[in-house]
């Protein structure tokens, strides 16, 4: 979507020479930051800034490199959320098995939506998402394990491996940043793996795919189910940060929120989820103490970014003449 | 007392009347989504918005104006169409030519910022708007009472939905849109004046739009967010129906709201995702929707 | 005698390639003339510029007095230019009434309906079914008919013999024959010189986007050698 109606400018500027350093440092400084932010910043917001970052990430695997925009990836946020949170609660579960079995939630979700979702294309797949995971607020709303309007309140965090113990925040902080970076992990390895070389060759030109013999509805059915996956492993996350799984995560604001910041980070690079991410969570934090409600900025946003930057933040700064010295491409 | 399926009569025929009143606001704006897609390829996450500024159009009108519900009828759709112009003029506009998804996300936007601020400055808490005197009280059908203002929604919502499918398949501006839907750049080169062509559809769609709110609002209750669930389950009837027909979007509307209605008796658990079901269901067997011409 | 429609140096361009290099022709008020060469030297191209539907171009255009390039779409048939594209354009969810009735009028003197359904009987045998039910010789003849109505000056005709039988292009041929009587400018793309060379008063040959040739008529026959070399045939 992004990479398609947006080319990039074809005009040649001379990449720095020790450009590859460069973007190795910016990358390391960017990582040494995240170690050293709790000192600076509350833990427990940089622990939900990073839950969502991973979260934008794992859509942006789907919209970015498979050019599908799901309307529904709250339906796997929350729904993961609830099962982590029901299975340490309730079962008693360790907090590693709690988010597994979150993710492979998600992931079962994932498959059902997805196969029927990729039934249809463009538009109407973006429409049928956000009516199947509709479908699932409702059906949180009404099933007893997630306790309605309450939600699973007071979630327990336990001891990670039976060692650690997560209700030091610190251990907690850390323990969340290493999910991420594992989850992010993946999804450079998923992208840049023959599966999404195939995938973006999908994105490019569906047809020619085609006729090269490649199954297109089971390769964008599996980039359905990875992204869900993750998604998964985000809300998972969440739910044990916050202690607490509610409505809201499942509510199709989410879904909308997910997609805002993608886009204001820039669709299709690794970077532009997590600054997306970075900047609506910030934002969110900002006027949580304020009654100016934050729906009417995010609205605003999105009109604007659709109007002005469709390549978002990151997009843009790879496709500056800065970025293009720095040797970033926007999309490839 | 008469049973049917072990259910009261009464029972039946009050959610099927119910069933009919939600399907006149589906089919009424599953219209005006099926038109504004048919010529703009845009869907109008606003749609929903749209609905509930019709119905705070009227509001507004009568406490603020003192303007009462018939003319509010005409009125409110009138200035929720002349608002959705200027959008489409100054912004939409610039999104045809690329990638319909940002159509979608441009104006899930509008919604948000439209909804936000009416939830700022009205709260989020639904207002009473009462039916007009001519259309209150009951008449007895003999096996049921039927509120005047239900009748009278069902009635208007079905006029003004033949009144748009006259307007497409047997006017002359009908023609331009449906010529236009095909093949824009030619219907231009003819002479008509093919910009100003979509931005009274887009209009139209939304001013259909407001006219469903101004309609629900004695039936509902005024609320910022009374538009935002309807879309969604909009969008619904709209992937089942195809968006290929009018007629087509018009028929899925009602059956649809009939059949949600009589889940609420018969297993009143599924009533909130039926229409999400039966969804998925005609993706399964028929993807391209009951309606449907596209693939 | 200044020509009613007039062109000089146009260039266009589908997105990033050039394909009009220059493009200079002018026709006279009631002057049938027809742009003949080989497919991909930029006949259709010419006309879709003139109209304006391609947007990418520069140069110069004229028609009756008024400057064309600044015109939106939509201003350029009212101007008084008629277009009948390669592909016909028949709408498929109009009937055939409705697609003859579609283009507005632009100005007084267009056929009635009456007078179009007498050249055309068959359009008013079928006119209550689908636009694309009719057979391609028809599509064609309704293609003609419709802009017939508007009143335009100068029509901008493309291939209209195009995968037709040899009887139907002998009735398209009759009918350009009768609206030459009637005084209606033309401008012709064709392939086929045999068909244009009964009812065009001048040839443009087109070649990468520039005209290479132009003649009238009767220097056909002493131009054979070039549009054999040039169309190929």
């Amino acid at each position: 979507m992004a990479g398609k109606s947006e080319p990039i400018p074809t005009d040649t500027v001379a990449v720095h020479p020790q450009a590859r350093s460069i973007r190795l440092v910016l990358g390391l400084a960017m990582l040494a930051a995240l170690f050293i932010a709790p000192q600076f910043l509350y833990p427990i917001f940089l622990m939900k800034l990073l839950a969502f970052a991973l979260f934008a990430s794992a859509f942006n695997l789907l919209l970015g490199y498979t050019g599908l925009l799901s309307f529904g990836h709250a339906a796997f946020f929350g729904g993961a959320a609830y099962f982590t949170a029901h299975a340490v609660k309730e079962w008693g579960w360790s907090p590693e098995a709690g988010i597994l079995l979150g993710v492979l939630g998600a992931a079962a979700l994932g498959l059902v939506m997805g196969a029927i979702a990729i039934r249809r294309q463009g538009i109407y797949f973006a429409m049928i998402t956000l009516a199947l995971s509709q479908m699932f607020f409702f059906f949180c709303l009404q099933a007893p394990f997630t306790h309605g309007e309450d939600g699973i309140q007071s979630v327990p965090r336990g001891h990670l491996f039976g060692l650690v113990d997560l209700n030091d925040t610190m251990n907690m902080y850390y323990f969340v940043l290493g999910v991420f970076l594992i989850g992010l992990l993946v999804i450079w390895r998923f992208v840049n793996s023959p599966f999404g070389m195939i995938l973006k060759s999908i994105r490019e030109n569906e047809q020619r795919a085609i006729s090269l013999g490649y199954s297109v509805s089971r390769y964008k059915l599996g980039a359905f189910v990875m992204s869900a996956a993750l998604a998964g492993l985000a809300g998972g996350l969440k739910a044990l940060i916050f202690q607490f799984a509610t409505l809201t995560d499942v509510a199709w604001q989410m879904s909308g929120e997910v997609i805002l910041m993608t886009l204001l980070g820039g669709i299709g690079t690794l970077l532009g989820p997590i600054v997306g991410a970075g900047l609506v969570v910030s934002l969110q934090n900002y006027l949580a103490t304020s009654d100016f409600p934050v729906t009417i900025i995010t609205g605003l946003v999105f009109m604007v970014c659709v109007l002005l930057f469709r390549r978002g933040l990151v997009g843009e700064f790879f496709a500056s003449g800065l970025g293009r010295k720095l040797g970033f491409r926007a999309d490839k | 007392m008469t049973m049917i399926f072990g259910v009261p009569l009464q029972a039946l025929m009050g959610q099927l009347l119910v069933g009919l009143i939600n399907g006149s606001f589906y089919a009424l704006l599953s219209l005006g989504l099926a038109i504004i897609f048919g010529l703009l390829r845009v869907i109008n996450f606003a749609h929903g918005a749209q609905y509930m500024l019709g119905a705070f159009a009227a509001l507004l009108l009568l406490t603020v104006g003192g303007v009462n519900y018939w003319f509010a009828l005409i009125l409110a759709p009138l200035i929720v169409g002349l608002f959705a112009a200027v959008i489409e003029r100054t912004m939409l506009s610039r999104l045809y030519k690329l990638d319909p998804l940002y159509g979608l996300l441009f104006t899930f936007g509008l919604a948000l910022a439209i909804e936000g601020t009416f939830r700022y400055f009205y709260g989020a808490s639904g207002k009473p708007y009462a039916p007009p005197p001519q259309l209150t009280g009951a008449v007895n059908l003999g096996f049921m009472f039927l509120p005047v203002y239900r009748g009278w929604v069902v009635i208007a919502s079905l006029a003004v939905c033949i009144a748009s499918w006259v307007l497409i398949e047997k006017t002359k501006l009908g023609a331009y849109l449906r010529a236009a839907t095909e093949n824009p750049v030619l219907v231009q080169a003819f002479g008509v004046n093919v910009p100003l062509l979509l931005t009274l559809t887009y209009a139209l769609g939304a001013g259909l739009a407001a006219f469903a709110g101004v309609l629900a609002a004695p039936v509902y209750q005024v609320s910022p967010l009374m538009g935002s669930n309807l879309i969604i389950i909009v969008f619904a009837v709209v992937v089942v129906g195809g968006m290929g027909s009018i007629l087509g979007a018009i028929v899925t509307g009602y059956l649809l709201g009939v059949v949600e209605g009589l889940t609420k008796v018969f297993y009143p658990e599924a009533s909130n995702i039926v229409i999400f079901v039966i969804m998925a269901i005609v993706l399964i067997l028929r993807p391209a929707g009951l309606f449907g011409k596209e693939a | 005698m200044s020509a009613l429609l007039s062109v000089e140096n146009l260039q266009a361009w589908y997105g990033e390639s050039h394909v009009l290099h220059g493009v200079n022709l002018h026709v006279n008020q009631g002057e049938m003339i027809c742009i003949l060469g080989r497919n991909g030297m930029g006949k259709t191209t010419t006309l879709r510029s003139i109209m304006g539907i391609l947007r990418k171009r520069s140069g110069k255009i004229s028609f009756a007095g008024q400057d064309m390039m600044a015109l939106p779409l939509h201003k350029t048939a009212r101007a008084g230019l008629g277009f009948i594209p390669e592909e016909r354009g028949i709408f498929a969810s109009l009937s055939v009434e409705e697609n003859l009735m579609l283009p507005p009028k632009v100005a007084e003197g267009g056929m009635s309906v009456e007078e179009i359904y007498t050249l055309f009987p068959n359009l008013k045998e079928r006119r209550n079914s689908p636009g694309t039910k009719l057979s391609g010789g028809e599509q064609q003849m309704l293609a003609l008919a419709r802009i017939l109505r508007t009143g335009a000056r100068c029509l901008l005709l493309d291939e209209p013999t195009e995968g037709l039988a040899p009887v139907i292009i002998q009735a398209i041929g009759d009918v350009l024959v009768q609206l030459k009587a009637r005084g209606m400018t033309v401008v012709l793309v064709e392939q086929n010189f045999r068909f244009a060379a009964k009812v065009a008063d001048r040839f443009y040959l087109m070649d990468h986007g520039k005209m290479v040739a132009e003649f009238p008529v009767a220097e056909l026959p002493n131009r054979m050698d070039l549009l054999h070399r040039e169309l190929g045939v």
